[in-house]
């Protein structure tokens, strides 16, 4: 892989909050196209680390660049070129399916008929057509986080950061969900993905496992299940975590 | 048991634990009443006066003299004709001119009577009238003493006490406002609000199908606020007679019963208004119309419900605080017992239970 | 600019689409205007007397008769006992006792001085004050009939009086609603521009849907506008509802210019706005926006002179009220409409608003956070 094609650099990045650490020395790196899963126990620092990548929260230093902008000083920049799905839902309770998408393809600066076209597919994509005018307040969560994903991506980014999307929904609808990932990622959007679902870490092309603010594993999930030789993702997790201090 | 201890525990944590709430919520009504205590007050003090003297003689000087020095006047323009009169008045500092007719003091010696029109900008009519009152009261003791020796008419005169409030102090009446303002304030609003939260983030549900009953889940939310409300009407009274000296004439366990009650029936308020609103915007917006202007304007509090029209005298009797502030009132000024007041008790007893009433009914249409 | 089309249509689909808000932002108010115009009066109508005569003369019936032809005053009994008119003052069915003692007319007939007692509820000093005023005035127009028969002109000794007459400008009929709406105008308008702003960033973060907002390239002054514009709006057409009000079902004549209100208004809203928001950046629940919104609410509207006047108040609380937007707008809005004030008039009331204006709103956006 050329230089060119690393979206996301990351080198010695630290975040405190007094004491505490929530980031201790993040290095990472990742390629353009990849689905990267961000993968830790609860308060192992992984919402951290996603909120200073996306310029919502400033890092206590380090070296830090998305989508080739720095996230010191190029903040607006890097925010142009990303997409971001949090664990709170993200839509608009009191507006329609077409509201939502039309409001966030306007502030993108989308125009009226880019984001009419746009809509129509996205709408047919996920066989949401008859709901086109329903508050999101009256749809099934499933549906909600799809809709939710295909917002964040609606604007061509060229990464989108999900954090924990697919809570508290079922497995048929993680796997449509995931089928939409897959598309995402094949249109050359860069995918970076934190969950605490270790199956869903099967489907990453790389992972990285965070335990107490640090990244203790880093690596595509066949080769982490062979060096610490188990069988799932499940097994490499709890044989790293055994050793947190700061599970909640 | 246990467990509401726990619940109820948990909630006054939560409402404790918030400083900036907390600040405000005690800082209030000692803000209000010092506000009315020293700064907000109705008497004529400082009135910009112009003055168009045609006379300008020594009588004439005389006699501005004896108005600016009396302090209610404070002299701060000199008109040269009445043209500028309505241009002064539209600059809006300016209340009152005196017009001084030409050779004031000739006539006023010579054909025994001198001539003075006063001109006020009555666009505010209550201090217009309270301004024509003061200036004659003033001219009317200049003519005393300019007669001083003579033989004076026979003149009846009012020998005036005031009752309740000998040296008319305005924070008498502002105490008691306070105390159902703030009550109000701290047990409906914050009760509606901190429900319709409940309801608005969803956690509402969540509290439902614990195994606490309802009953001790709205106990639970307005336990705190009961308590803070009693702090803060004993902060009031204290403040009043401490700083102010507002007696409490009548028998002080009774206004501490009768301040539980309206409290109580605050909460009842609170809780209702929790049950028709769908979040925390239309909860406040609902008490702040419904509860807030009402109880300063149509109690009683500032204006009196007598010079209302009828059909607003009659509404006024939905107004809880209005019976409130007139138990106050009786017991802390006049000091009277139960014996005076049993009717507006017995009125913010009912009050309490028709509230009451009408949540469960609205709580009990809303589950099924 | 587009960006700016899309936030609006947004919050302007939020607001409208809020069924339960819309009858409280756009119906209540009025409602409040026109019952609570007619409430907030200190206009005497029916101050009501209670007579003990024990004098009985053809004099105390002859002033009593005065205090009935007043229309101030309604004198609800006549009687012979004080214990008795006492009580009805301590029951609060009378706000004044006169008190004739059986000697009222013998003085009155042997020229020597003759006294009324006057028994007042003073719970209310400011009442209390305008009763005694009234009654004093109703006395005086009685000893200026009595007075032909003993002032000694004839007896070689002149006296000498400076007699007043007064004339009452701008209000003639001394009534009390045109002066009360206006105020109670600003308020409401204030109440719901206050509320409504500082509610309304912090309900984004309470939900969540604040982030969303965060990580797009909107810049934090686009996004404030956005909030603002809509409540300016509602503002204005508020205000423009209650001076029709005021003009066609209170007949309130309208001296000065609505443009120059609407100007003043414009300074004032984005003053008020821009302090709401600014509360709304700095909490984290609505309940604590609500809060503090209350509190700086009801101490600018106790200071407002909307009530009091401000004259009366001591000269520090007057300093203190020169921070007090509400009292500007108040003080502005009855120049305007009832003396007919015009532009130069308010000149200097203009430019402290804009100086709000402009404090209020570059805090709220330097303020508002979209990085932790």
């Amino acid at each position: 892989m050329n230089e060119k094609e690393k979206v996301i650099r990351v080198k010695n990045m630290y975040k405190k909050f007094g004491d505490f650490t929530a980031n201790n020395d993040l290095s990472f790196e990742v390629s353009k196209g990849e689905i990267f899963g961000f993968l830790g126990a609860n308060g192992a620092g992984k919402t951290t680390a996603i909120k200073i990548l996306c310029g919502l929260s400033f890092p206590t230093s380090g070296e830090i660049k998305v989508a080739g902008f720095d996230v010191y000083t190029e903040r607006e920049s890097v925010k142009r070129n990303i997409g971001y799905m949090s664990q709170k839902f993200s839509l608009y309770e009191d507006l329609t399916v077409f509201e939502n998408i039309r409001f966030y393809g306007g502030i993108y600066g989308l125009s009226k008929a880019e984001i009419n076209s746009k809509a129509d597919e996205l709408l047919d994509k996920l066989d949401l057509q008859h709901a086109r005018n329903k508050m999101i307040s009256a749809l099934p969560l499933g549906w909600k986080q799809k809709l939710a994903f295909s917002v964040a991506i609606f604007h061509n980014p060229e990464i989108v950061f999900l954090d924990e999307p697919t809570g508290g929904v079922d497995p048929v609808t993680r796997r449509q969900f995931w089928d939409l990932i897959y598309d995402a990622s094949r249109a050359g959007i860069t995918v970076f993905v934190t969950t605490h679902y270790m199956d869903e870490a099967e489907y990453c092309d790389r992972v990285s496992i965070m335990v107490d603010g640090k990244i203790e594993a880093l690596d595509t999930p066949e080769k982490l299940k062979k060096q610490f030789n188990v069988d799932d993702m499940d097994q490499v997790f709890l044989s790293l975590a055994r050793h947190a201090t700061n599970i909640e | 048991m246990n467990r509401f201890i726990g619940f109820l525990k948990k909630e006054f944590y939560h409402i404790f634990r918030d400083k900036r709430s907390m600040l405000i919520l005690f800082g209030m009504p000692i803000v209000q009443i010092l506000l009315f205590g020293y700064v907000i007050n109705t008497d004529l003090k400082d009135v910009q006066m112009a003055v168009l003297d045609h006379s300008k003689d020594e009588y004439s000087a005389e006699i501005i003299n004896k108005i600016t020095s009396s302090g209610y006047f404070k002299l701060t323009e000199n008109l040269e004709s009445l043209e500028e009169a309505d241009a002064v008045f539209r600059k809006g500092n300016v209340k009152v001119i005196l017009v001084i007719e030409p050779d004031l003091g000739k006539n006023l010696i010579k054909n025994t009577a001198g001539n003075i029109q006063i001109l006020t900008d009555a666009s505010d009519p209550n201090t217009a009238n309270l301004e024509v009152n003061y200036l004659q009261g003033i001219l009317q003791n200049y003519n005393l003493e300019i007669n001083r020796g003579k033989q004076t008419p026979l003149s009846i005169q009012a020998k005036s006490r005031m009752y309740f409030n000998a040296n008319l102090e305005s924070v008498f009446m502002f105490i008691p406002g306070i105390m159902a303002t703030i009550l109000m304030l701290v047990s409906a609003m914050m009760t509606s609000i901190s429900i319709a939260r409940e309801k608005e983030l969803g956690t509402m549900e969540i509290l439902l199908v614990s195994p606490l009953n309802p009953l001790q889940i709205i106990l639970g939310k307005v336990a705190p606020y009961l308590v803070l409300s009693f702090i803060n009407a004993l902060v009031i009274i204290g403040m009043g007679y401490f700083i102010f000296g507002v007696p409490v004439l009548g028998s002080f366990a009774l206004l501490m019963a009768e301040s539980v009650l309206f409290i109580f029936l605050a909460l009842s308020i609170g809780i209702f208004i929790s049950t028709v609103s769908k979040n925390q915007q239309v909860a406040m917006m609902l008490s702040m119309f419904a509860l807030m202007l009402p109880t300063i304007i149509l109690s009683g509090f500032i204006f009196p419900i007598r010079n209302m029209p009828i059909p607003l005298q009659v509404f006024s009797n939905i107004i809880p605080p209005k019976w409130f502030i007139i138990i106050l009132k009786n017991i802390m000024l006049k000091g009277v017992g139960i014996e005076y007041i049993w009717k507006e008790t017995l009125i913010l007893i009912a009050m309490t239970f028709g509230f009451i009433g009408l949540s469960l009914k609205k709580f009990k249409t809303r589950l099924e | 600019m587009q960006v700016l089309k899309y936030l609006l249509q947004k919050e302007f689909l939020q607001i409208f689409r809020n069924k339960s808000m819309l009858p409280i932002i756009f119906v209540m108010p009025i409602l409040q205007l026109c019952i609570l115009s007619f409430a907030a009066t200190y206009d005497m109508k029916n101050t009501n007397l209670y007579v003990v005569d024990k004098d009985l003369s053809s004099h105390s019936r002859e002033l009593i008769s005065k205090f009935n032809g007043s229309p101030f005053f309604t004198v609800k009994e006549i009687g012979f006992s004080e214990e008795e008119a006492e009580d009805e003052l301590f029951k609060d069915n009378i706000d004044a006792i006169l008190v004739f003692n059986n000697d009222f007319g013998k003085s009155v007939d042997l020229r020597t001085q003759a006294s009324v007692q006057v028994l007042v509820n003073a719970i209310n000093a400011s009442s209390a004050g305008l009763y005694n005023a009234y009654i004093n005035s109703v006395i005086l127009d009685y000893n200026s009939g009595i007075k032909p028969n003993f002032v000694g002109v004839a007896q070689g000794v002149p006296y000498n009086i400076v007699q007043t007459t007064y004339s009452h400008q701008f209000n003639p009929e001394m009534k009390y609603i045109p002066y009360m709406l206006p105020g109670l105008l600003v308020l409401l308008v204030t109440v719901v521009a206050l509320f409504l702003s500082a509610m309304n960033v912090v309900r984004e973060k309470e939900i969540g849907t604040i982030e969303q907002i965060n990580v797009t390239p909107i810049r934090k002054s686009q996004f404030l506008m956005a909030k603002l514009i809509p409540f300016l709006i509602i503002g204005f057409f508020e205000l423009g509802l209650g001076l029709l009000i005021a003009a066609f079902g209170f007949q309130i004549p309208i001296l000065g210019s609505i443009w120059l209100i609407y100007l003043v208004a414009f300074v004032y809203l984005i003053a008020i706005l821009g302090f709401g928001l600014l509360i709304s950046t700095q909490t984290d629940t609505q309940q604590q926006a609500m809060f503090i919104a209350w509190f700086f609410m009801v101490i600018f509207l106790l200071m407002s002179g909307l009530f009091t006047p401000i004259e009366s108040m001591p000269e520090w609380g007057q300093k203190l009220n020169t921070l007090n937007p509400i009292a500007y707008f108040i003080k502005i809005i009855r120049m305007i409409l009832l003396k007919g004030s015009g532009f130069f008039d308010i000149l200097r009331e203009i430019v402290i608003l804009s100086v709000f204006a402009l404090v209020s709103i570059t805090f709220a956006v330097r303020m508002h956070r979209k990085v932790s």
